[in-house]
C-alpha cells in the first residue's frame, strides 16, 4: 500500500528592471509608501500603459534559460476582477499566448536526475501591497503596482516536497544567474504557490487539488507541503476527499489554513488589452539575447570540473549560486589554490554562512580577505587553526586577515630557538610524561603536543612542535 | 462687430493684425456664456483665471513679435473626459464630480503649446455613453439651434459651444458617432480623424479600440486647423500612429479657399446599404442635393456596396460596451472619486460606490460588456463581434482601393426633441451610419449642408485610414459649393 503526492508550482518573480512594467516609475523595494507612483501605475483616469521593452527582454531571458520556447507573436491581454490593491479593475497578463511555452529544469536526486517540465511562462504586472492595521483599516502601497512580472508553471512533475524544493532552489539560481530577478522571498521578489493532492497507488483513489498561496519562504513551502501531504493521505485513509480550496500557511501554528473554497471557475473574462499593440517578436532578438546569456549554472558545474580539477559534488555546491561561484573564482585570483580554496568555502565559510542564515553577497568577507588568509596559513605564518579563528574574526568585523593576525600577535612560532625554550619548559614540567612516552605510551606525546600549543597560545608551528620535540624527547 | 461670431481663421488674423486683443477675445467669449450658457448649459467647468492669464501671455508675445503658434490666442473648450492638471474633469458622472486630475491629456499639452487658451470643460453624455447629452450628471445640453432638442451626444456640450459662439473650436471624442453626430445636430463641423493620429493618452476610455479624440470647429478649415494641432505621435500612447511621412493633415491653409478645385477627379461611393434605408426623406432630399453640388464640381459618383453594414450596430453594441465594461473597473472607490458613505465589506465598498455613481446608461452598458465577456458566452458575442468587425474592415479596404471618399447622412434622424426616444435601442439607431467608421478606424467628417424645417442635416464624408486630406478636400469643395448656392 501506498500514496503518491503530485505537486505543481506557480512561481511569480519580479523583474529586476530599473523602471515598471508599463511606465517610467522607478522599479524599486523599500521607499517611502505610494512615492514610486504616477497616473499609469496608479490607474488613474485616461492614462495608458506602454511596454517597458527590457521587461520582455528578462522574460525572454527566463524562457531561454528554462529551456522554453519563445512565442514570437504573443500580445498582453486583461484579466477582469475587482480587489483593492488593483488600480484599473484589471490586471495585465498573458491569457492563452504566453510569451514562453514548455520547458524543463533538472534537478539532481540521490539516484539520478530528473526533469521537471514547465507548462508555460507569461508576463504580467505585480499589483499593490496592503497592510491591514490593528484598527482595521487597510493601507495601501502602489509603489509595487506595475512591476513586470514573470510567472512559471510547471507541470505536475514533482512527487516530494523535497523534489518542489530542488526544483526552486535551481530555478532561483538559475534566475539569478541571468540576472533577471534577485529572487528575495522576503521582498516578495520571488512567490510561490503550490498544488498539491495524493494518490492512492492501489485504488488509483485521488484527493482534490489544493492550492497553497502565497509561500514566503523555501522552508515554510516545503514543510507546508509536508503538512498537506499528511493531510490529504489522512484523508484518504478515512475514505474522505480534500474540498478544493486555496489555504495559506500559518507560520506560527505550523499548519495550513482554509482560504477559501473554489466553487466554480473564478470568470477572468480575459479579452486582448486594445492599449498595447500586439508582440511580435524579432527572432533575432531572441539570438541575440540567447548569444549573450551567461554561463548557466550546469555549464559552469562542468567547467570547475574541467578547470580546477574539483570533485562534481563541490564543484556543484560552488556553482549553486552565481555569488557563490564568483566569490570562490574571485578566491583563487588571490592564491592560485583551487582545491585548497575550495575547500575553505566548502568548510568553514559555508557553515558560517548556514549558521547566520545569509547569503555569500551579504556579508562583509571579501575575496581579496579570503585568499589573503588562505595565503597566510598556506605560507605557514600561522596555522590552521589560528586560520580557523581568524576567519571568524573576519566575518564579524570585516577585518582583513593581515590586521587580526598583527593585533592579535597571532603568527605562527617557527623560530626554532623560541620553540626550543617553550617546549623545554614544558618537558621539564611534565617528566611524568616523559617517563610514559620511553614506555611507549603514544598519548603522552599528544599531551605534550597540547601543552605546548597552550604555552604558545596556539601560535606554534605544529609541524616543527612535532618535529623537534619527537628530537627532544629522544635525546632526554 | 460681435467678434465671436469670427471664424478661428478670421480671429487669429485680427490678432495679428492687433486690430483685437487675446484678452479681448477672451473675455468677450466669456461674457456670451455668462449670457447663454444658462440655457444652453455646454459647460460643466470655466476657467476663467487660467484663460485670461493665458491670453495675456499671447498679447505680450504677438506686443513683442515673437511667434505665436497655431492656435494663439483663440478660445476652446475641451470635451470633459479629457484630462486638464488642476481643472475638475467630471465625465459628465457623478462618480468624478470632484475629481481633479494630477497631470494634463497629451492633447491639452498640445493645445498650450500652441497658444491655445482652454475656456474650460463642456458637457457631455455620462462616460461618453449616449447620442443626445441628456445622460450627464450635471443635466442636459440644449440644441443653440432650438432648444427644446438634444445637441446630440456624447460631444453635445463641445458641439453646442462652437455653434452658440462661446467657443471658437473644441475638441471631442468620438467612440460611435459622438462628435459627427452633434455637429450635424448643432450645424457645425466635427471630424473624427483615423484612429491613432490623435494621442488617448489622458483621454479617459470609453472603449478604447474605438475611441478617437477629434474636433469641433464652424467651418471645415477651422476644424482643419484644430486638428493639425493635436495630431502627432506621443510615445505615451501605445496605439499612436508614427506617421513616416510626417505631418498627414491638410498641409497650408490659403488665404482664400477655391472651392472648385478640390473635387474635381475624385472618386466618391455612395454605399447602397445606407441609401437603400429608410432614411428621413427630408434628409436624403438635402443629401442628394449635395451629391449634386459634388458632381457639378467634377467628382465621379458611383453606386458601391458594403455588404456587412448591416451588422455594424450589433458588431459595435457588443464590442464597445465590452471594452466599457473593463474600462469602467477602475472605478471602484478606492482610490479616487465617489465613493459610498455606508459599506461593511470590501464588496459593498464597490457595488454601493458604482451602483450610487454611475448613472442608468452606463450601468446598462457595463451589464451587457460584462455578460458579452463572459465565459461561456465570450464566443458567442464578444468573439463574434470581432469577426464582424474584421468583415466590415475588409468591405471598407475593397472599397478604398477604387474610391476616394464615401458619403452617407450622418444621422438617420434629424435632432430630436428630450426625452422623445424612451427607448434605448432606439436611441442606439442615431449612431448607424456613424459605428462603421470607428469598427474601421477610418476617418470621417460631418459637415453642415442644409436646414430641413429650421433644423440641421449634415453630411458625412468618409475616408481611408490616414488619408484625411480626401475628406478635407472633398469637406472644402463641398462647403464652397454650398455656401456659392450651387
Amino acid at each position: 500500500m501506498g500514496y503518491k503526492t503530485i505537486i505543481g508550482l506557480e512561481i511569480h518573480t519580479e523583474l529586476m528592471t530599473k523602471t515598471k512594467m508599463f511606465c517610467s516609475c522607478a522599479n524599486s523595494f523599500g521607499n517611502e509608501a505610494n512615492t514610486n507612483c504616477c497616473p499609469v501605475c496608479v490607474g488613474l483616469p485616461g492614462a495608458l500603459p506602454v511596454i517597458n521593452e527590457t521587461a520582455i527582454e528578462y522574460a525572454i531571458k527566463a524562457g531561454i534559460a528554462l529551456n522554453s520556447n519563445i512565442i514570437t507573436n504573443t500580445r498582453m491581454d486583461r484579466k477582469n476582477y475587482f480587489y483593492s490593491d488593483l488600480v484599473k479593475g484589471y490586471q495585465i497578463s498573458q491569457d492563452d499566448l504566453p510569451l514562453c511555452e514548455g520547458g524543463f529544469i533538472e534537478i539532481e536526486l540521490g539516484d539520478g536526475t530528473k526533469k521537471v517540465n514547465l507548462q508555460r511562462i507569461h508576463i504580467e504586472e505585480d499589483t499593490g501591497k496592503q497592510t491591514h492595521t490593528t484598527e482595521g483599516d487597510t493601507l495601501i502601497d502602489y509603489n509595487r503596482s506595475g512591476v513586470p512580472l514573470i510567472e512559471i508553471v510547471t507541470k505536475p512533475d514533482m512527487n516530494t516536497p523535497e523534489e518542489a524544493r530542488l526544483f526552486l532552489e535551481k530555478l532561483r539560481a538559475t534566475l539569478k544567474y541571468i540576472e533577471v530577478s534577485d529572487c528575495k522571498m522576503e521582498e516578495g521578489s520571488l512567490r510561490c504557490d503550490v498544488n498539491i493532492n495524493v494518490v492512492d497507488s492501489e485504488t488509483g483513489e485521488k484527493t482534490n487539488i489544493t492550492e497553497i498561496k502565497n509561500l514566503n519562504s523555501f522552508r515554510g513551502a516545503v514543510k507546508a507541503m509536508e503538512f498537506e501531504e499528511k493531510r490529504h493521505i489522512a484523508l484518504l485513509k478515512e475514505g474522505k476527499n480534500t474540498v478544493r480550496e486555496t489555504r495559506r500557511w500559518d507560520e506560527v501554528k505550523n499548519e495550513t489554513i482554509t482560504m477559501r473554497q473554489k466553487l466554480g471557475v473564478a470568470d477572468y473574462r480575459f479579452a486582448a488589452d486594445g492599449d498595447l499593440a500586439p508582440l511580435v517578436i524579432d527572432n533575432k532578438w531572441i539570438e541575440d539575447i540567447r548569444s549573450n546569456l551567461p554561463e548557466l549554472p550546469h555549464d559552469k558545474k562542468e567547467r570547475f570540473i574541467d578547470e580546477y580539477n574539483l570533485e562534481p559534488y563541490d564543484a556543484g555546491v560552488l556553482t549553486a549560486s552565481k555569488d557563490l561561484a564568483a566569490f570562490y573564482e574571485e578566491t583563487i585570483k588571490y592564491v592560485n589554490d583551487p582545491k585548497l580554496v575550495s575547500n575553505w568555502i566548502m568548510g568553514d565559510v559555508l557553515r558560517r554562512l548556514k549558521d547566520e542564515e545569509v547569503e555569500i553577497e551579504d556579508v562583509s568577507l571579501t575575496p581579496k580577505a579570503l585568499g589573503q588568509l588562505i595565503s597566510i596559513v598556506k605560507d605557514g605564518k600561522i596555522n590552521n587553526n589560528t586560520g580557523k579563528k581568524v576567519l571568524k574574526e573576519m566575518f564579524d568585523t570585516g577585518k582583513d586577515p593581515e590586521t587580526i593576525v598583527k593585533e592579535q600577535g597571532l603568527i605562527q612560532i617557527s623560530d626554532e630557538g623560541e620553540l626550543k625554550g617553550i617546549i623545554e619548559k614544558i618537558l621539564d614540567e611534565n617528566e611524568q610524561s616523559i617517563i610514559d612516552f620511553k614506555n611507549g605510551k603514544d598519548r603522552a606525546l599528544g599531551f605534550l603536543v597540547g601543552q605546548i600549543m597552550k604555552a604558545s597560545r596556539g601560535k606554534a608551528n605544529p609541524q616543527l612542535v612535532n618535529k623537534m620535540l619527537t628530537d627532544m624527547l629522544n635525546e632526554r | 462687430m460681435d467678434i465671436t461670431k469670427l471664424s478661428a481663421f478670421e480671429m487669429k488674423k485680427k490678432l495679428h493684425q492687433k486690430e483685437i486683443t487675446s484678452r479681448e477675445l477672451i473675455e468677450a467669449h466669456f461674457n456670451k456664456i455668462e449670457e447663454i450658457d444658462g440655457n444652453i448649459n455646454a459647460f460643466i467647468t470655466l476657467d476663467k483665471t487660467e484663460a485670461l492669464k493665458s491670453a495675456d501671455k499671447v498679447d505680450e508675445k504677438i506686443r513683442n513679435g515673437e511667434r505665436v503658434g497655431l492656435l494663439g490666442g483663440i478660445p476652446i473648450g475641451v470635451k470633459d473626459n479629457i484630462m486638464t492638471k488642476g481643472i475638475r474633469t467630471t465625465c459628465g458622472s457623478k462618480m468624478l464630480e470632484n475629481f481633479i486630475p494630477p497631470y494634463n491629456a497629451t492633447i491639452v499639452n498640445r493645445i498650450k503649446e500652441a497658444d491655445g487658451i482652454i475656456m474650460g470643460k463642456t458637457n457631455m453624455d455620462e462616460f461618453a455613453m449616449g447620442s443626445s447629452t441628456e445622460t450627464s450628471y450635471f443635466g442636459n445640453t440644449k440644441n443653440p439651434i432650438d432648444t427644446e432638442r438634444v445637441p446630440g451626444g456624447s460631444s453635445g456640450g463641445s458641439a453646442a459651444a462652437v455653434k452658440a459662439c462661446e467657443v471658437a473650436l473644441s475638441l471631442g471624442t468620438d467612440t460611435g458617432g459622438s462628435i459627427r453626430q452633434p455637429a450635424s445636430y448643432c450645424d457645425v463641423v466635427g471630424i473624427k480623424p483615423t484612429y491613432g493620429i490623435v494621442s488617448r493618452y489622458g483621454v479617459v476610455s470609453m472603449a478604447n479600440t474605438l475611441d478617437q479624440v477629434g474636433v469641433f470647429g464652424r467651418d471645415v478649415r477651422d476644424a482643419v486647423l484644430m486638428l493639425s494641432s493635436i495630431t502627432g505621435y506621443d510615445e505615451k500612447d501605445s496605439t499612436s500612429f508614427k506617421n513616416p511621412e510626417g505631418t498627414i493633415i491638410f498641409g497650408s491653409f490659403p488665404e482664400e479657399i477655391d472651392y472648385n478645385n478640390y473635387l474635381k477627379g475624385m472618386k466618391v461611393g455612395l454605399p447602397k446599404e445606407i441609401f437603400g434605408n429608410e432614411i428621413d426623406i427630408r434628409i436624403k432630399d438635402q443629401i442628394t442635393k449635395s451629391i449634386n453640388i459634388i458632381e457639378a464640381l467634377g467628382a465621379e459618383i458611383e453606386e458601391i456596396s458594403l455588404p456587412h453594414l448591416e451588422y455594424s450596430l450589433a458588431a459595435y453594441y457588443i464590442i464597445s460596451t465590452s471594452e466599457v465594461s473593463s474600462n469602467l473597473a477602475r472605478f471602484d472607490g478606492v482610490r479616487y472619486g465617489y465613493r459610498a458613505k455606508e459599506y461593511n465589506t470590501l464588496d459593498e465598498l464597490y457595488i454601493n460606490s458604482r451602483s450610487e455613481a454611475f448613472g442608468e446608461e452606463v450601468k446598462r452598458r457595463i451589464m451587457l460588456g460584462t455578460y458579452s465577456l463572459s465565459s461561456g458566452y465570450a464566443d458567442e458575442h464578444y468573439k463574434k463581434a470581432l469577426k464582424v468587425r474584421t468583415l466590415i474592415k475588409n468591405d471598407f479596404d475593397k472599397a478604398f482601393s477604387k474610391y476616394d471618399v464615401i458619403l452617407s447622412p450622418t444621422s438617420p434622424v434629424l435632432p430630436f426633441k428630450f426625452g422623445e426616444i424612451k427607448d434605448p435601442l432606439s436611441m442606439y439607431m442615431a449612431d448607424l451610419f456613424t459605428v462603421p467608421v470607428n469598427l474601421a478606424g477610418l476617418c470621417a467628417m460631418s459637415i453642415p449642408c442644409g436646414y430641413v424645417d429650421n433644423l440641421p442635416v449634415g453630411i458625412q464624408l468618409i475616408g481611408d485610414k490616414y488619408k484625411e486630406a480626401n475628406i478635407f478636400k472633398a469637406g472644402l469643395g463641398l462647403e464652397g459649393g454650398l455656401k456659392n448656392g450651387l
